[in-house]
């Protein structure tokens, strides 16, 4: 037997033998916690965006979980690598879906819309609520189709009409952007074109003129848009970008002459991110934000004093903390502590079920008192979810880039939900028609 | 030795070889439609069992291509998604149609799509034949994201399963689905060893031998290396359906993208060109490795490493080396590894007597 093999067995050997001896010892090491499980992909294309999110729940976590947790519970993280991969993160949805090691698992949140939309089914089967903050399907703020679906916070819907709320704002009025030519220059993709129904019903409503550009991924070449965006004398930009799009988008408007304060950003496309690599060409540049940067929130003073200064954090980059990404986690993970807190003062204080979770977020109301307590205004908007509506209520901030930071530039902004109510709640009626699911019984209280 | 192995050595040598041979294959199939599905947890079932089905069964289908006939192709994930966006638009669009009816409808419409990509092979060889079948890969994700009428106008691109039923039984659970691919499964597995041992088959591994020759003794070259290609994708098709239905439960165009493609030629180097059986090992080892060595990870809290991301980029590193080490050792892949293995405790054993 030569060497190599024999190191082979012996390796293979010593794994087999060490996942045997292990797992049995870590079995109930969950017990009286509640399970987080953490979705993650710090591999992959999007790892850039990833890790720092991964950061603000973990450091949050590992702060609450050191003042002693939640009403006496802790959290319990278990992190599951996905690479951002439909298949790895199955994996890790059969691997937690129960709880794991003695801790339930009340509500799962994911970071990836295509996950998000594969996993309605299953959830619906398993009836374990899915979070999704500021992503997620649109059409599943409608409770009656989908129960187990919460796409809180924000939906792109919503950012197209807080886009052009702002920019009535800008010119003076609603009444003025009749005649305005906006163009929508998007990543075509699902994602991207997430916005091209609700810009033609504002269109409508407002007489702008909705013009529509699709950019094919990666889009690291713009050069004609931007020049057809400049013929066609585009008045402002909705700039719907994902990755290296973003900066190269940014770049290509200074060559073509497009000024950067008539362009607005993405949520996506509105993280240090998307704008530093873009250097001076992205100066004044704007983006709808509902993760606002910055360390002064008073939560972020606490964190840094005892988790980031104490050596406790997880970042390894030290400047990303407060960056939009890391706020993102961080306010995810404020929201599931919220949500542990619902369920408490209805079930008790100890780990929740999933059917408990389910109630708990349904119920969830986080109001502008209670962000005030826990150091989060100006972080988070108050957030309130009912069995019907599965969003609360969508608000978000316009930001600028000053050439190094995020400032903001507005308060929070609601847009016009109402508009939407029907065609969102249209979509959902179509959807149920081709699953052929039944109607939902009513939820009593 | 025991009274009891002399028994069975006896009973073993007096009943045919082939008779011992079909009572396996009835013990095999017990085992797969019975046991497996009653006593496998659900997460064995989705996340272990059916993956791994299905991606062997893609290996088999590139295998009949590259290991059989010797054509490569680096488009197999192409042909899987035109077989996940057939059956999608058959149940969608066409709801009397019985499963196994979209099963091999959607299998059909790939092997014509195969048929197409496949005729450049008529006149062109290895590396730039890779690189027009590389063009079906990107042509379809193309297709599949730019015309929504095959997603059915939603928004998001994606197709999710239908409601998958057959004579009235309900496959959306775990078990329902398990049984819906090992059915698939053995049946093409069966099919595949039919067309390798006939004469279709064994013209392929001529062709694959030494073209010139086989033409010579009257092979028809062009037909045989269409058929590869059709069949092939047929099978694809059909496997594309599986991984759309049976596994994610949902698919885009994203999902059969250029990484599914090295996976499945993969699967084939790994588990060995021109067998049927090794392309499962391959799937199992593409698929359980990166599975089993978290689990080592998180079982043996190697956190003083490092961080979650430097573990997690470790244990990419300790699946390339191992990959790296399998094709080094054993070239001719996982299946053969195995069989030597056999033949050598034979060996030892009748050494032992």
């Amino acid at each position: 037997m030569s060497f190599f093999k024999k190191a082979f067995m012996l390796a293979g050997a010593i794994a087999i033998a060490a996942s045997a001896a292990v797992t049995p010892s870590l079995a109930e090491e969950g017990t009286g916690q509640q399970l987080f499980p953490l979705f993650s992909y710090r591999t992959g294309p999007y790892a850039p965006s990833g890790i720092p999110q991964w950061a603000g729940y973990r450091d949050y976590f590992n702060y609450i979980n050191e003042k002693g947790g939640v009403n006496g519970v802790k959290i319990f993280v278990q992190e599951c690598e996905t690479a951002y991969t439909l298949e790895r993160a199955f994996e890790c949805y059969e691997r937690y879906k129960n709880g794991y090691a003695g801790a339930p698992v009340a509500a799962l949140f994911t970071t990836s819309s295509g996950f998000d939309a594969a996993i309605s089914d299953k959830a619906r089967i398993d009836q374990l609520p899915i979070v999704s903050v500021a992503g997620g399907r649109g059409d599943a703020v409608d409770g009656s189709v989908f129960p187990y679906q919460f796409p809180l916070l924000f939906d792109y819907w919503t950012e197209a009409s807080i886009v052009v709320e702002h920019i009535a704002n800008q010119v003076g009025g609603y009444d003025k952007l009749k005649g305005l030519k906006i163009a929508t220059l998007y990543h075509d993709s699902g994602y991207g074109r997430e916005t091209i129904q609700p810009m033609g019903i504002l269109a409508k409503k407002y007489g702008f003129e909705d013009i529509q550009i699709p950019v094919p991924h990666p889009g690291e070449q713009q050069q004609a848009q931007w020049q057809q965006i400049k013929r066609a004398g585009v008045d402002w930009v909705f700039f719907r970008a994902w990755g290296v799009m973003s900066p190269v988008g940014l770049k290509t408007a200074a060559r073509v002459g497009f000024p950067a304060d008539r362009i607005i950003g993405d949520i996506w496309t509105g993280s240090e991110e998307d704008a530093r690599p873009a250097g001076a060409a992205a100066k004044n540049y704007l983006a709808v934000s509902v993760y606002p940067s910055g360390t002064d929130f008073k939560i972020s003073q606490e964190l840094k004093k005892n988790i980031i200064d104490a050596g406790k954090g997880d970042l390894k980059d030290p400047t990303k903390f407060g960056s939009v990404y890391y706020n993102a986690g961080l306010v995810q993970a404020i929201i599931f502590t919220e949500v542990l807190r619902t369920g408490q003062a209805k079930f008790g204080n100890h780990p929740l079920t999933k059917e408990e979770g389910h109630w708990a977020v349904e119920h969830l109301d986080i109001t502008a008192e209670r962000i005030e307590e826990l150091g989060a205004t100006g972080l988070l908007s108050p957030l309130k979810v009912t069995p019907q509506d599965h969003e609360g209520q969508p608000a978000a901030k316009i930001v600028q880039w000053d050439g190094t930071k995020w400032n903001a530039v507005t308060g929070w902004l609601k847009g016009d939900r109402p508009l939407f109510k029907d065609a969102i709640f249209a979509k959902a009626a179509a959807y149920a028609k081709e699953k052929n699911l039944p109607p939902r019984e009513p939820v009593a209280n | 030795m025991s009274v009891s192995n002399n028994v069975l050595a006896e009973a073993a040598a007096i009943s045919s070889k082939s008779n011992l041979r079909i009572l396996a294959v009835i013990a095999g199939l017990l085992v797969l439609f019975v046991a497996v599905p009653l006593g496998a947890s659900d997460y064995w079932l989705s996340s272990i069992i059916i993956p791994t089905l299905v991606m062997g069964l893609a290996g088999i289908s590139l295998n009949l291509l590259m290991g059989y006939a010797g054509l490569v192709s680096l488009g197999s994930a192409a042909f899987m998604s035109i077989g996940a966006f057939s059956a999608y638009n058959l149940i969608l669009r066409a709801p009397f149609l019985p499963l196994p009816v979209v099963l091999l409808v959607s299998g059909l419409v790939a092997a014509a799509a195969g048929v197409v990509f496949g005729l450049p092979a008529l006149r062109i060889k290895g590396f730039y034949l890779g690189a027009s079948t590389l063009g079906a890969q990107f042509f379809f994700e193309w297709v599949f994201s730019n015309f929504t009428w095959f997603s059915n106008d939603s928004q998001s691109l994606t197709i999710s399963a239908p409601r998958l039923a057959f004579l009235g039984w309900d496959l959306q659970s775990p078990a329902g689905r398990y049984l819906l691919a090992i059915s698939v499964t053995t049946a093409l597995i069966g099919l595949a060893f039919l067309i390798v041992k006939s004469r279709l088959g064994r013209e392929w591994m001529a062709i694959r031998d030494m073209d010139t020759a086989a033409s010579v003794i009257g092979i028809r070259i062009a037909r045989r290396k269409l058929q590869a290609y059709a069949i092939s994708s047929f099978f694809l098709g059909v496997t594309g359906v599986l991984w759309g239905f049976a596994y994610l439960g949902t698919s885009d165009a994203h999902t059969f993208n250029l990484d599914k493609s090295f996976q499945v030629l993969f699967i084939v180097l790994i588990g060995g060109t021109a067998t049927i059986f090794g392309n499962f090992l391959g799937a199992a080892f593409i698929v359980l490795t990166p599975i089993l060595l978290d689990r080592i990870v998180l079982a043996a809290n190697l956190s003083f490493l490092g961080d979650q991301g430097a573990l997690t980029n470790l244990q990419r590193v300790i699946f390339g080396v191992i990959i790296i080490l399998i094709l080094i050792k054993e070239p001719d892949g996982l299946a053969a590894l195995i069989r030597r293995a056999t033949t050598a405790i034979g060996k030892w054993k009748r050494g032992a007597t």
